[in-house]
């Protein structure tokens, strides 16, 4: 498979995701964006790095299984299945998440990036997808579909990152792993106090703690 | 190396057993810094007497290759007051700061990473290591100064500390960032020569004062010292102003060394700062009724006396003069270290007060030299010390200081130098009344109230620690010449040739030390032959005709210092409530006085209430919805990244 394949696939998977108000279907098609992206520098051809295999490796194994996981449970916790009255309604948000992407595509080169990358999608997805995860964590009231939000984001820094791969060191990697992982266990905290204070996790109520 | 970095692990950890001990977790903590303590001081002085210093790379580090603590003279010089106040803090809290406080724990813990950072900075030869110790030393005195965090006078104090802290902070990123493509990687070292006349150079030099000199108490970034050392613990007061406060004087010291070519208006800004902090802080101690708080006005006072110093011999390096390097920079060095020692000493001393009396303010304690023989004996020994009398410590750094300006008149004509010799003595004359006033109303006298008329001497951890202080002031009052080989080593890191110069020679300090110890027997002699042995002891002095004299009649502080007070009205301002007796057979009237700080309260605390109330507009944004935040955040960035591409 072409890397590129896979990157347009995960194109696609941004406007699913947009798209869908089934909690459940969010979070598969999280975890098949996170797959998807762990295989990305397999498919590039740099698996002959040990480092860059094993982070891959923990990618993959972290985004397909342990998050999901305890997002899934979190969910059924929670008896929450949709996700209803969205700040931004499902079609504006699928024509704002197209404009975005558009964007992404007319911006990239004139970014001053390295030049010579042999994967000209590389740079308009990671930014579209970034786009995307800031549309979600901004659109949705549910603290589950939030997390969702910042995975979507956090893959559109690991697919930036896939763009320095090479020269990336291995600390700086697993920092972001750490970094994603510590993201989703804060926010299942926060979502289960949420819970416990309000009765509820519409994010709606934190407002009355404003001061 | 080795024994120093022991040292500083140690007293990073120096609170962690106290955690877990049940008791005498204090005892722990003292044994543990002062085993630090005493490994720290041996690597000091054997870079002092004329061992190699050293380089020590930080592994996992981007910078191993370039050494991020280098160990010179000047890192050893600091790290003998570090130590010994760490250690005698250390072994005073166990009798101050007991179990009775429930913070006990922390504060061990906290001051132990204090001291720690503190020994990592003097040491810091990269931007990183820098401003790592820089903050650790910053944060951890913030949680030290909180220590009393129920009371609201400490906690508006300690977020006047952090507040300024943050601001140095953030000019010295801004003067590091500049100096960067200037440094082989971050390192600080020698810069080129011209930097310093360059225009960058001068917004360095700005950037790094404001930092340090908000640090140091420079008038008028002075504000947070006062009421910070007043509200901190006394062993925490005695560690902030001793050697916390000497880290913005170190910072420009070494500011100083990197520069080859430092342009002259560096020292004759260092002069006017000085000469201002100086005569200012002295006066306004003279009109504080709150015994810690006068010390803190003194810590700006000698700040400026040591800024003094260090504005002569950057004149020196400017002009290439060694003698005036080795005078100016061989009398500030000696008088950082001094003044750590007497500072200290003072702050120990009164903090046995406060615990004895419960209170700080001086006109409801008197007599307590009877009670207290000990604390009294540190605390004439101390301001002793500070006045710059012989033949104590001060005298021979503010000596060295007096003869660099004379030096300075006679060689070069330059007119400053003999503002410098006016301020110096002025200051001297002021510091002495306002001793004379301390000293007199807490300790002679009679009790003015019941709390101090039933004030009990200071345990045996208290009076360790002071009675080593004042040992050290005497130690180097009276053999200054023991001295003089490492503070030249030290002197010799900040000015290029004045390896040459014999600093012993030069200060006269061998004569100084020959002379320093028959004389004081003299003294003790003369003292011995006039003392009316004679007279009953328990008798009053003459009541001026008063049928019964009352404790309240005596001088109270504020009336011995009401003299100069008044006649320095025109700067302090003092603000006076009540005191008029109207009429014949006048019923009870009531009188109070108190001198409000220039810049605090009369400055930054209205301008700052205009600040917060401009600030309140602003709320509008804070709609309190996480998803509005995030909005913020896109937008920002999809500005950002059009501006870039457009």
């Amino acid at each position: 498979m072409s890397p590129d394949f896979l990157i347009a696939l995960t194109m696609l998977t941004n406007f699913a995701l947009v798209a869908t108000s089934r909690i459940n279907k969010a979070i598969q098609l999280a975890v098949v964006q996170g797959v998807l992206l762990g295989l990305v520098p397999l498919a590039m051809g740099l698996g002959r790095h040990v480092h860059i295999l094993v982070v891959a490796l923990a990618a993959v194994a972290v985004k397909g299984w342990l998050i999901p996981y305890l997002m899934r449970r979190a969910a059924r916790q929670l008896q929450i299945r949709r996700e209803v009255d969205p700040y931004i309604g499902f079609t504006v948000s699928l024509m704002l998440c197209a404009a975005g992407t558009g964007l992404s595509l007319l911006v990239a080169h004139s970014l001053p990036l390295k030049p010579g990358t042999p994967y000209p999608l590389l740079v308009p997805a990671a930014l579209a997808t970034l786009f995307t995860g800031f549309l979600i964590l901004v659109s949705r009231r549910k603290a589950l579909t939030q997390v969702v939000g910042y995975l979507v984001l956090e893959n559109g820094i690991y697919l930036f990152g896939l763009l320095l791969v090479e020269e990336m060191p291995v600390l700086v990697e697993t920092g972001i792993l750490l970094d994603l992982f510590v993201g989703v266990f804060v926010m299942g905290i926060v979502i289960n106090h949420i819970r416990v204070a309000f009765d509820s996790v519409d994010t709606r109520h934190l407002a009355e703690l404003k001061d | 190396m080795i024994l120093y970095l022991l040292a500083v692990l140690l007293a990073f950890t120096s609170g962690i057993p106290g955690l877990w001990l049940r008791r005498r977790g204090g005892e722990a903590a003292a044994v543990l810094m002062g085993l630090a303590a005493l490994l720290g001081i041996v690597a000091a002085l054997r870079v002092l007497l004329g061992g190699a210093s050293w380089v020590v790379g930080l592994p996992a580090l981007p910078m191993s290759a370039t050494g991020g603590l280098a160990f010179d003279a000047i890192a050893a010089w600091f790290a003998i007051p570090v130590f010994l106040l760490s250690a005698g803090g250390a072994l005073y809290a166990v009798g101050y700061w007991d179990e009775r406080h429930g913070n006990v724990r922390l504060l061990r813990v906290v001051f132990g990473l204090a001291a720690g950072s503190l020994a990592l900075l003097v040491a810091a030869a990269h931007v990183l290591t820098f401003i790592l110790a820089w903050e650790g030393m910053a944060v951890s005195a913030f949680v030290l100064v909180m220590a009393e965090d129920r009371q609201p006078e400490t906690r508006r104090a300690g977020w006047i500390y952090l507040i300024s802290t943050h601001t140095g902070t953030l000019c010295l990123i801004a003067a590091f960032s500049l100096l960067m493509p200037f440094t082989g990687h971050g390192r600080l070292d020698l810069l080129p020569a011209g930097f310093a006349s360059s225009s960058r150079g001068t917004l360095t030099f700005v950037l790094f004062l404001l930092a340090f000199g908000l640090k140091a108490g420079i008038m008028p970034l002075h504000f947070w010292l006062p009421p910070a050392h007043a509200a901190a613990p006394s062993h925490v007061s005695a560690l902030m102003s001793g050697v916390l406060i000497k880290m913005g004087i170190l910072g420009l010291i070494r500011l100083v060394s990197w520069v080859p070519d430092p342009p002259p208006w560096w020292g004759g800004l260092f002069l006017g700062l000085g000469a201002l902090s100086g005569l200012l802080g002295v006066a306004f101690a003279l009109g504080q009724h709150d015994l810690k708080r006068l010390l803190a006005y003194h810590s700006i006072e000698n700040i400026g006396i040591i800024l003094l110093g260090l504005g002569l011999g950057t004149l020196g390096k400017a002009a290439g003069h060694p003698v005036m390097m080795a005078l100016g920079f061989g009398g500030a060095l000696l008088h950082v270290l001094n003044h750590s020692l007497f500072k200290g000493l003072l702050f120990l001393s009164a903090g046995a007060v406060v615990r004895a009396t419960g209170g700080r303010n001086m006109d409801r304690m008197g007599g307590l030299g009877r009670a207290m023989p000990w604390t009294s004996g540190a605390f004439l020994v101390g301001a002793w010390a500070i006045v710059g009398l012989p033949p104590l410590n001060g005298f021979i750094s503010e000596w060295m200081i007096y003869l660099g300006a004379f030096r300075g008149f006679t060689l070069f004509r330059w007119p400053w130098t003999a503002g410098v010799v006016t301020a110096l003595a002025l200051i001297g004359a002021l510091a002495l009344a306002c001793f004379a006033k301390a000293f007199g109303a807490v300790f002679l006298g009679e009790p003015r109230t019941p709390t101090a008329a039933r004030a009990l001497e200071a345990p045996l951890s208290l009076r360790v620690p002071m009675a080593v202080l004042a040992l050290a002031c005497a130690f180097i009052g009276l053999a200054p010449v023991l001295i003089a080989p490492a503070l030249g080593r030290a002197v010799a890191v900040l000015g290029p040739g004045t390896a040459q110069t014999d600093l012993a020679r030069l200060a006269h300090l061998s004569s100084l030390t020959a002379w320093a110890t028959p004389m004081l027997l003299l003294a003790g002699l003369l003292w011995a032959w006039a003392r009316p042995g004679k007279a009953p002891r328990d008798r009053p002095t003459w009541d001026c005709g008063y049928a019964r004299p009352g404790a309240r009649m005596q001088y109270t502080a504020s009336s011995f210092a009401q003299g100069l007070v008044g006649g320095l009205r025109w700067i302090l301002w003092p603000k006076v409530h009540g005191g008029r007796v109207q009429g014949l057979f006048p019923a009870g009237a009531q009188y109070g006085s108190h001198v409000p700080d220039p810049v605090l309260d009369r400055f930054a605390d209205p301008l700052l209430r205009l600040v917060a109330r401009g600030a309140a507009l602003l709320r509008i944004l804070q709609g309190g919805q996480l998803s509005v935040y995030l909005l913020y955040v896109l937008l920002t960035l999809l500005t950002l990244l059009i501006w870039m591409v457009a």
